[in-house]
């Protein structure tokens, strides 16, 4: 019996000493229970989390940010779907941010966020997301954490080799999956090959600003583009872009397109091309697509219809394109930190193949050309090979790098991730992820400054990791400690849509940043009132403009007289509170859109078509307050012919 | 068995000791373990959030000001700093110093007593109201008739004489409106009214 109690008491106290150890690398591989990884993952309340994680939201069209190492989801923000939580796609305000030349296009597929850099360091200041579906890229603020701007990609089609910046941010590079022709015209389908091109477009990034212009567009062999990467340092000033369907097939693709032993990857000099065309080369063609700004100061977002886009022939331009020969339908394309190679995964292969920059260039420069493609060199595979790594895994996906000489591969088939050395290409670690991983990041993972500590897994399946929500469930994402030499599961977290790539920073970049209200004072939205004393509602023809404001607990005015069946009323309310975190909502019975949330100094407009005579309410949908309840008003409707004049008060007033 | 129990509670201690030595590496958190060995941790309120962005509150106004320096101890004393903070609204009718010096000697610092600390914090939710009414809101009130209430559910009477406006029989001496309500400095502590 005391032995027992010996024990106990020698076991309690190695716990204490493993479990308090300053900085203690854990080795082997047994599991989390036995491990800390309660303890690495836990953020007590009201402590902050080390990094933002920015998941793209894939068919919810968004952006959710998450807490790591926690995986605490803190927001999603709107970018290319309608928002009924904000009222983003909604308002009056923010509907231009969904105009196309389609049209209104409330929805997108939102793939693969990247963080602003300088120097190839990320600096926090905006993040950029493709939509994959009605070709755009989209910049948010990371101070706001709002969509502020949206650029249509013409001549494009699946844009999914989308969004990824240059080192300096010099632009913001989107190729297109699917080639099409351009411009477009009505041709059978079976004509595709040779026919139809692929555009890789280079949209210039304003350092001020950030607003977004299409520099240039490469009109490239019918292939599909299907990711890319910047090179880094000694190779900054290239683009490599991962091609598959190089076979130029246009239906049965899962087959047809899985025909050659190797693909390309595109090795695109920009710089070449940018100076090319600084000197007037390139060819400007019409085209239309919507370019969308919103505005800080007004609040508001307009929409401008664009004509034309300047195209470049790669053909005219000497050393702009070479093709890297890569095997089995490459998917990823990643460039490691000091810029040296450049990683291809051939979906359908068990190994990863690992270009060498200095090698490429050593080749172009030799002519080591094996034949060309549509008139652009091909290099000799053995000429510019760096190495190959053997990984024993199956269908790899996408690299990330953790700054100290090691990559991580994702495998979608044998759903793991495995450590691998750079330079002598062996497997260092695997560890299985649950299940069929697809993205995987590091903060800063493609950068080349990353924070090598933690990776996380976003995988594609989730079956049977959450209490089950019947048929339809998020996506599951796992986070690894890699901190030591063999990587260990943390935690396991659902994620919101459908995350594809993701991006992340450590969390001082941009915590001191974070806005935490508008100035009223600075408001300058044209409807907007700076005191209550200055409501008013005008009427021109059927059009009601309603001038609200609200602070607690109530809208100035709360009631209103003279609306007339027919109307077109349009309530803009501009939220007088100064105060950190106090939003009104405001929602009206009946109406045909969503509420509106109004943070502090801002101004957004709802509008109502009122179809019914009655007297009916509206209300604050936010609980702003302890009388929250109190924050209501009503507005009077009369049948289309009444003579009722307009009237508007607050208390009898 | 005897033996039995001082193992166990050789575990206990351990255990505890595992507890001190990972809180005191986790920074800004203010966790202690009290007589019991239960760790508590002492929460923090909406008083501590660092927000030098936002409109000043009724409090930072309030601490602000030289000659409210001994309603912010009462507060203070009294705990309810987060409650003027809080996103309210309120109406706040803050006594000057004169006003609490006024009061018969010893009732102040009687209040001030810990033991005291419920009565304390009553006499100055009493002086705050849920809504925001400034001068003009006050006024519209004494042409209505309508009396304030107050947080501690007692009434208030507004009246105007001349320039003047008085609540609950105190003079309003300023007003100054603050990011989660209305502060109207008042000369003297306001006194119930019937109903």
């Amino acid at each position: 019996m005391k032995t027992i109690n010996k024990i106990a008491i020698f076991i309690a106290s190695l716990a204490l000493l493993a479990s308090c150890g300053p900085g203690k690398e854990k080795k082997g591989n047994s599991g989390a229970l036995s491990g800390n990884a309660a303890e690495k993952v836990y953020v007590a309340p009201g402590e902050h989390d080390e990094y933002y994680a920015f998941m793209s939201g894939g068919y919810s069209g968004n952006l959710t940010v998450y807490g790591l190492p926690s995986g605490r989801m803190l927001k999603e923000i709107p970018v290319f779907s309608q928002f009924p939580t904000s009222g983003y796609g909604y308002s009056e305000e923010t509907k231009p941010m969904m105009n196309t030349s389609f049209g209104f296009v409330p929805w997108d597929d939102a793939h693969h966020p990247d963080i602003s850099q300088t120097n190839g360091e990320i600096d926090g200041r905006w993040i950029f997301i493709n939509g994959n579906n009605t070709p755009r890229i989209a910049r948010i603020n990371l101070a706001t954490f709002e969509t502020e701007e949206i650029i249509e990609v013409p001549n494009s089609a699946g844009n999914h080799s989308s969004s990824f910046i240059t080192e300096n941010t010099e632009y913001v590079v989107a190729g297109t999956r699917f080639s099409v022709p351009i411009p477009q015209k009505d041709m059978p389908i079976a004509d595709y090959k040779a026919n139809f091109k692929g555009s890789l477009s280079f949209i210039s990034v304003d350092p001020e600003h950030g607003h977004m212009d299409i520099k240039f567009q490469l009109m490239m062999p019918g292939f599909n583009y299907d990711l890319s990467h910047p090179g880094r340092d000694k190779s900054h000033g290239w683009f490599f872009f991962t091609t598959y369907n190089t076979e130029e097939a246009n239906s049965l693709m899962e087959v047809n397109s899985s025909q050659n032993d190797k693909d390309f990857i595109a090795a695109v000099n920009w710089k070449v091309i940018e100076e090319y065309v600084n000197n007037g080369g390139g060819t400007m063609m019409p085209a239309e697509y919507a370019h969308n700004v919103y505005d800080e100061s007004t609040h508001t977002a307009t929409s401008t219809m664009k004509k034309e886009v300047l195209t470049v022939d790669p053909l005219k331009v000497p050393g702009a394109v070479y093709f890297l020969p890569t095997p089995k339908s490459p998917h990823g394309c990643d460039v490691d930190p000091t810029g040296q190679y450049i990683i291809g995964n051939g979906k359908l292969s068990a190994d990863l193949t690992i270009h060498s920059f200095d090698k490429m260039i050593a080749a172009i420069e030799g002519k080591k050309f094996d034949g060309e493609a549509y008139g652009i060199p091909i290099l000799k595979f053995e000429e510019i090979l760096a190495g190959t790594v053997k990984s024993g895994g199956l269908g790899p996906l996408h690299t990330e790098f953790d700054g100290e000489g090691n990559a991580y591969t994702t495998f979608f088939i044998s759903s793991e991730v495995v450590k691998w050395k750079l330079g002598t290409w062996e497997v260092i670690d695997r560890k299985p992820t649950y299940y069929s991983v697809g993205h995987l990041m590091i903060p800063g993972g493609n950068s080349r400054k990353p924070f090598g500590k933690y990776v996380v897994a976003l995988n594609k399946i989730t079956k049977d990791r959450y209490l089950p929500t019947g048929p339809e469930m998020e996506h599951s994402a796992q986070i690894y400690d890699i901190s030591g030499e063999k990587m260990e599961l943390l935690y396991d977290f659902p994620t919101h849509g459908e995350p594809h790539y993701a991006a992340g920073c450590p969390a001082d970049l941009l915590k001191k940043n974070s806005k935490k209200i508008y100035r009223l004072d600075e408001n300058k939205h044209p409807y907007a009132i700076m005191k209550p004393s200055e409501a008013k509602v005008t009427r021109d023809g059927n059009e009601v403009h309603i001038y609200m404001s609200t602070i607690r607990s109530h809208f100035t005015p709360d009631n209103i007289e003279g609306i007339k069946v027919g109307d077109k009323v349009y309530f803009h309310i501009t939220n007088h509170e100064q105060d950190f975190d106090v939003p009104h909502g405001f929602s009206m019975i009946g109406q045909g859109t969503s509420e509106l949330l109004v943070m502090p100094g801002q101004t957004k407009t709802s509008l109502w078509e009122p179809k019914k005579v009655g007297v009916w309410p509206f209300y604050c949908t936010d609980f702003c307050s302890a009388l929250h309840q109190e924050m209501q008003g009503y507005v009077r409707v009369s049948p289309a012919n009444s003579s009722i004049p307009l009237s508007w008060s607050l208390d009898g007033e | 068995m005897k033996s039995n129990i001082n193992s166990k509670l050789t575990i206990i201690f351990l255990a505890t000791l595992f507890f001190i030595s990972c809180g005191n590496e986790n920074a800004g958190t203010t966790d202690s373990v009290s007589d019991n060995g239960i760790v508590e941790t002492h929460s923090k309120g909406q008083a501590d959030v660092v927000d030098e962005t936002s409109d000043p509150n009724i409090l930072q106004v309030a601490i602000g000001s030289k000659d409210h320096s001994t309603l912010v101890a009462a507060v203070q004393a009294a705990g309810i700093e987060h409650v003027l903070t809080n996103v309210g609204p309120l109406t706040v009718f803050a006594p000057n110093n004169a006003a609490f010096d006024a009061l018969p000697e010893g009732t102040v610092d009687n209040l001030l007593k810990p033991e005291n600390k419920a009565d304390l914090a009553n006499v100055l939710t009493m002086h705050a109201a849920p809504g925001s009414f400034d001068l003009d809101a006050l006024k519209k009130e004494a042409r209505k008739g309508r009396k304030i209430y107050t947080a501690t559910g007692d009434y208030f009477e507004v009246k105007v004489e001349g320039d003047d406006v008085f609540v609950g029989g105190a003079k309003i001496l300023g007003t100054i409106p603050t990011s989660n309500g209305i502060i109207h400095v008042v000369e003297s502590i306001l006194s119930k009214s019937e109903n």
